[in-house]
C-alpha cells in the first residue's frame, strides 16, 4: 500500500475511528510530562521578573491559551475548506469538533488575560486591538457552535459552519498582526520572525514545553470528539 | 520541592490571587475537555444505534 | 448578464410593492436613535461621545430587521430553485439581489443618518463623514448580513441567530466607521478609517457572492 493510498484509506469513517482511538490515547499520553515540565518549569524554576515579579507567570497559561484559540480556529477553517471541496465526512467531523475546544480555549485566554491586565494596567479589560479582535474570535466559535445546533441535517450543518468558518478566518491575521498594526496597551511579539527571542531562555523553554503540552492535548480532546461526532451521525457501526 | 512548602510561593509576591486564579482556570478549562467528550461517549454507547441523532 | 438585470429590477419592483416594509427598518433607525439621549443626563455633554456608536449600532439594528427575510421568501416560492436553474452563476444572481436590497433598505438608513446626526448634535461636517461612512459600510453590513442571512435561509425561527452570527463578521465595520465619526468630531483625521471602509466594502462586493451562493445551495437542498 502506498502512502496516498494509506492517506486516503483514513478519510473512512471506520478507519479513523480506530487511528482516533490509538492516536489520541498518545496525545493524552504525551501531554502529561510535557504539562508537568511546563508547570515546573514555569512556576518554579523560571525566576520572577524584575518589572512584574511573580505575576508574570501567567504567561505560562496565557499565550499558549491564546496561541490554541488562533491554531484551532486556523484548523477549522481549513477542515472547512477542504470538506466543502472534497466533501470528506472525517473533516467535517474535525470541523465541528475543533469549535467548543477552540471556544473554550479562546475563553481561557481572555480570563487570563483580564486576570494580568488587572495587576499589571490596572485594568481588567480595554478596548485595544487585540483584546477586541481576541473576543470578536470568541463570538466567531461561538458562531460556528450554534450554526451547527441549529441546522439538523448534518451534512449540511456542516457545510454552513464550513462556509462562516472561512468568512470568519479574516479575523485570525487581525488578531496575531494587531500588536503590529495598532498603537496596543498589549505587548507585542515574544519570538519575532527576524532578531533574537524577547524573552530570556530560562523563562521561554518552560513557555514553549507548555505550549506543546497544550497542543499534545488538544489533539487528545479533539481526537475523542471526532469520534463522538462519528457516533452521531452513525458512521460508526457499533458492535 | 521545599519550595512548594514556603509561603512565599503561595502568595506570589502579592499576585496569589491573579496568578492562581489563572491557573484554576486552565485546570476548569482542561477538566472541561477531558470530561465532556467522555460524558458524551458514554451516553453515546449507552443508547440503540437507530436514535443517535438527538 | 440579463438574468442578472433581470433578479435586480424584480427586486426594486417587489420592494416598490410593499413600502411599509421598506419604512420599517427606517422608522426604526429614527427611533432607536433619537430615544438614546432620553437615557442620558441632560446637558451632560456626554452624549456626544456616544453619538457615533448610537448612528452605528442603530443602522446596524435597522439593517437586520430588513436582512432576516432576504431569502426566505425566495425559498419558499420557488424563486430560489429558478436561479439555481438558470444558466447565470448563481454568484452573479447573488450579488444582484445583495445590490438591490443595499440600494432598498440600507442606502435609506445612510441617508438619513446626516439628519439624524444634526439632531443629535453633531456639526455639519462630522455629519457629512457618519453619512459617508454608513454609506460605504451599510454596503459591507448588506453583504455580510446577507451572507448570514443565506447560510440561515432553510430555518424558520431564525431570528435570534442573525445577530449572533452578523456581529463578529461586521465588527471592523463597526469599528472604523465609528472610528471615523468619532475622528470627526474630535477634527482628526477620517481619510484612513474611511479608506478601510471602503476596502472592506469592495472586498465584500467581490468575496461574499460566491460564499453566499454556496451558503444559500447548501440550505436549499
Amino acid at each position: 500500500m502506498t502512502f496516498w493510498t494509506w492517506l486516503k484509506s483514513l478519510t473512512s469513517p471506520p478507519i479513523f475511528f480506530v487511528l482516533a482511538q490509538r492516536c489520541g490515547f498518545w496525545f493524552g499520553l504525551i501531554s502529561v510530562p510535557l504539562l508537568a515540565y511546563g508547570l515546573i518549569g514555569g512556576l518554579l524554576l523560571a525566576p520572577p521578573d524584575y518589572q512584574q515579579g511573580e505575576g508574570y507567570r501567567i504567561i505560562y497559561v496565557h499565550v499558549p491559551a491564546a496561541w490554541m484559540s488562533l491554531f484551532i480556529y486556523s484548523l477549522m477553517a481549513l477542515a472547512g475548506g477542504i470538506a466543502l471541496i472534497w466533501r470528506i465526512k472525517v473533516w467535517e467531523c474535525l470541523l465541528t469538533a475543533a469549535a467548543p475546544i477552540g471556544a473554550s480555549f479562546t475563553a481561557l485566554a481572555l480570563v487570563t488575560g483580564m486576570l494580568w491586565g488587572k495587576p499589571m494596567w490596572g485594568a481588567y479589560w480595554v478596548w485595544d486591538a487585540r483584546l477586541t479582535s481576541e473576543l470578536v474570535l470568541l463570538f466567531l466559535y461561538l458562531g460556528v457552535i450554534v450554526l451547527h445546533q441549529s441546522i439538523a441535517d448534518a451534512r449540511a450543518a456542516a457545510r454552513a459552519c464550513a462556509l462562516l468558518a472561512m468568512v470568519g478566518f479574516v479575523n485570525v491575521p487581525i488578531v496575531h498582526y494587531s500588536v503590529e498594526w495598532w498603537n496596543t496597551l498589549h505587548q507585542g511579539s515574544i519570538l519575532p520572525k527576524l532578531g533574537k527571542p524577547t524573552l530570556d531562555r530560562s523563562m521561554l523553554t518552560p513557555l514553549l514545553v507548555m505550549l506543546l503540552g497544550f497542543q499534545s492535548f488538544f489533539g487528545y480532546a479533539l481526537l475523542r470528539r471526532v469520534q463522538n461526532e462519528l457516533l452521531v451521525r452513525g458512521e460508526i457501526q457499533r458492535g | 520541592m521545599d519550595k512548594l512548602l514556603t509561603p512565599e510561593f503561595w502568595q506570589m509576591g502579592g499576585y496569589a490571587l491573579y496568578v492562581w486564579g489563572s491557573y484554576g482556570a486552565t485546570v476548569l478549562v482542561f477538566a472541561w475537555n477531558l470530561i465532556a467528550p467522555y460524558l458524551k461517549r458514554r451516553e453515546l454507547l449507552a443508547r440503540p444505534t437507530q436514535d443517535l441523532r438527538s | 448578464m440579463s438574468a442578472v438585470k433581470a433578479i435586480f429590477l424584480r427586486e426594486l419592483r417587489l420592494a416598490a410593492r410593499s413600502r411599509a416594509d421598506l419604512a420599517q427598518p427606517v422608522f426604526f433607525y429614527a427611533m432607536v436613535s433619537l430615544l438614546f439621549p432620553l437615557g442620558i443626563a441632560p446637558h451632560s455633554g456626554s452624549l456626544t461621545l456616544f453619538v457615533p456608536a448610537i448612528l452605528w449600532m442603530g443602522a446596524l439594528l435597522a439593517a437586520l430587521l430588513g436582512l432576516e427575510r432576504l431569502f426566505r421568501g425566495d425559498l419558499e416560492d420557488g424563486s430560489l430553485e429558478q436561479m439555481f436553474l438558470a444558466p447565470t452563476p448563481v454568484s452573479f444572481l447573488v450579488l444582484s439581489k445583495l445590490l438591490a436590497a443595499w440600494l432598498v433598505l440600507g442606502l435609506p438608513l445612510a441617508l438619513l443618518s446626516p439628519v439624524l446626526a444634526l439632531l443629535l448634535g453633531l456639526s455639519f461636517s462630522a455629519a457629512v463623514v457618519v453619512m459617508l461612512g454608513l454609506v460605504l459600510g451599510s454596503l459591507s453590513l448588506f453583504f455580510l448580513g446577507g451572507f448570514s442571512s443565506a447560510l440561515l435561509a432553510g430555518l424558520p425561527r431564525a431570528g435570534v441567530l442573525l445577530p449572533l452570527l452578523v456581529l463578529p463578521l461586521v465588527s471592523p465595520v463597526l469599528i472604523f466607521g465609528a472610528g471615523a465619526a468619532r475622528a470627526a468630531i474630535s477634527g482628526g483625521s477620517v481619510e484612513a478609517p474611511l479608506y478601510f471602509l471602503a476596502a472592506i466594502a469592495v472586498l465584500c462586493i467581490c468575496l461574499i457572492p460566491p460564499a453566499a451562493a454556496a451558503a444559500l445551495r447548501n440550505a436549499f437542498e
